[in-house]
């Protein structure tokens, strides 16, 4: 797996799995691979995955049932989605909005390619 | 368990290591770095019993290494940079020396081989030096040993085995192993080693996880520089620096900027790690 040189591994593998449940790929009730496995498969310390783990759990993406494994949520998608919306609009659209305010492009135009896209 | 206690080894009269302290936990992959001649070889192989500490004292699981019991010896495996090339086939040698290790299994060396797009007919001493690494590397981690210590696994690989190696040395390891890694390739394995370890001659100047080490330093991959940086160096796109992490924001660890930030600032890096070593 390649990483981005910038952001912490375990955030990286966190969004990966996120991708992978909000196209469908993992399901509600699918078990996740154990975090040695899953470290061997990606090339990457099993610690880090289970920190991976760790902060899905919090999110609710992913649950530990004791003794057998890591399982996605049956809402995961749901408050995948509620975090990307938040984040989005409390990060990256402020930023947006910066950027376009510094190249002086109105909203009409913004308007315009929102439609067209 | 391993306890490195107040340590010195010299070879003759020549200072190695001085005053060594250090403790190494079960089921951690360490990655053991320090510049050339720090004494990164002559400490594993203090470790498994091959030399003998002048002062000081060096506890694995309660044994004493250089008395080398054969219940010690059994739960170890060392594999130096430099491996032999013997006149065998590689499984005809793996078979009969793996008699020593109780939980050495020949299908998992055969496994590993197979990783490594390895033929384990071929007799090692007609291999490359890559591919005898491969077979030695393949012997040391079909031992299933608590513990393991490689220097400079993977010098010599080649491109496509660096990774095989990763697959291959997490695949097949005790959950409950402790493994030292000493390596320079840090590009090789900066997903793989934590806690990493940073030597100097006359002391452990960082043992820390990368959380630890996340937690108290942020690594800046920004176009402006910080006033309080303790270390940049000019990248494409901007700088990497490394200052002390004041937000609690989580950053990547890059290994040669924090090699380069410990060295530089050995006394403020002891005093923000202060209460771990």
């Amino acid at each position: 797996m390649e990483f981005d040189a910038n952001r912490p591994i375990y955030l990286q593998i966190a969004d990966v799995i996120c991708d992978r449940v909000l196209r469908g790929e993992l399901k509600a009730e699918d078990r996740i691979p154990s975090v040695r496995e899953y470290g061997a498969e990606i090339g990457v310390n099993p610690n880090t995955v289970a920190r991976t783990y760790d902060i899905l759990t919090d999110r609710g993406v992913l649950y530990n049932k004791r003794g057998i494994g890591y399982f996605v949520c049956e809402d995961a998608a749901e408050n995948i989605v509620k975090e990307e919306r938040e984040k989005f609009l409390n990060e990256e659209l402020p930023n947006f909005i910066k950027k376009a305010r510094l190249l002086d492009i109105s909203l009409d135009e913004i308007n315009k390619v929102y439609k067209n896209s | 368990m391993i306890k490195v206690d107040n340590i010195d080894f010299s070879y003759g009269s020549v200072p190695c290591l001085e005053k060594i302290s250090l403790s190494l936990q079960e089921g951690k992959i360490y990655g053991l770095l320090g510049e050339n001649g720090v004494g990164k070889t002559t400490l594993l192989t203090l470790l498994c019993g091959l030399k003998q500490v002048q002062k000081g004292s060096i506890e694995v699981d309660g044994f004493t290494p250089y008395r080398r019991d054969v219940k010690f010896l059994e739960s170890q495996f060392y594999l130096p940079d430099e491996v032999s090339a013997e006149n065998a086939k590689a499984e005809v040698f793996a078979r009969s020396n793996g008699l020593f290790w109780p939980d050495f299994s020949i299908e998992k060396f055969m496994e590993i081989m197979g990783i490594f797009e390895m033929d384990p007919g071929k007799k090692m001493n007609a291999m490359s030096a890559g591919q005898l690494k491969k077979t030695w590397i393949s012997f040391a981690l079909a031992c299933s040993t608590k513990y393991l210590y490689l220097d400079e696994p993977t010098n010599g690989l080649d491109i496509p085995s660096k990774a095989q190696f990763r697959k291959a040395l997490m695949s097949y390891t005790r959950e409950d192993s402790t493994i030292v890694i000493s390596t320079h390739q840090v590009k090789d394995l900066e997903n793989i080693i934590d806690p990493i370890i940073i030597l100097d001659r006359r002391d452990v100047l960082l043992n820390a996880s990368v959380q630890e080490i996340t937690d108290r330093l942020f690594f800046d991959y920004g176009t402006t520089l910080n006033p309080d940086s303790l270390y940049s160096e000019q990248v494409p796109g901007g700088f990497i620096q490394v200052y002390p992490n004041s937000t609690g924001e989580d950053s990547k660890v890059n290994i040669e900027a924090l090699f380069n930030t410990v060295h530089k600032h050995k006394d403020i890096i002891k005093g923000i790690f202060s209460h771990e070593n």
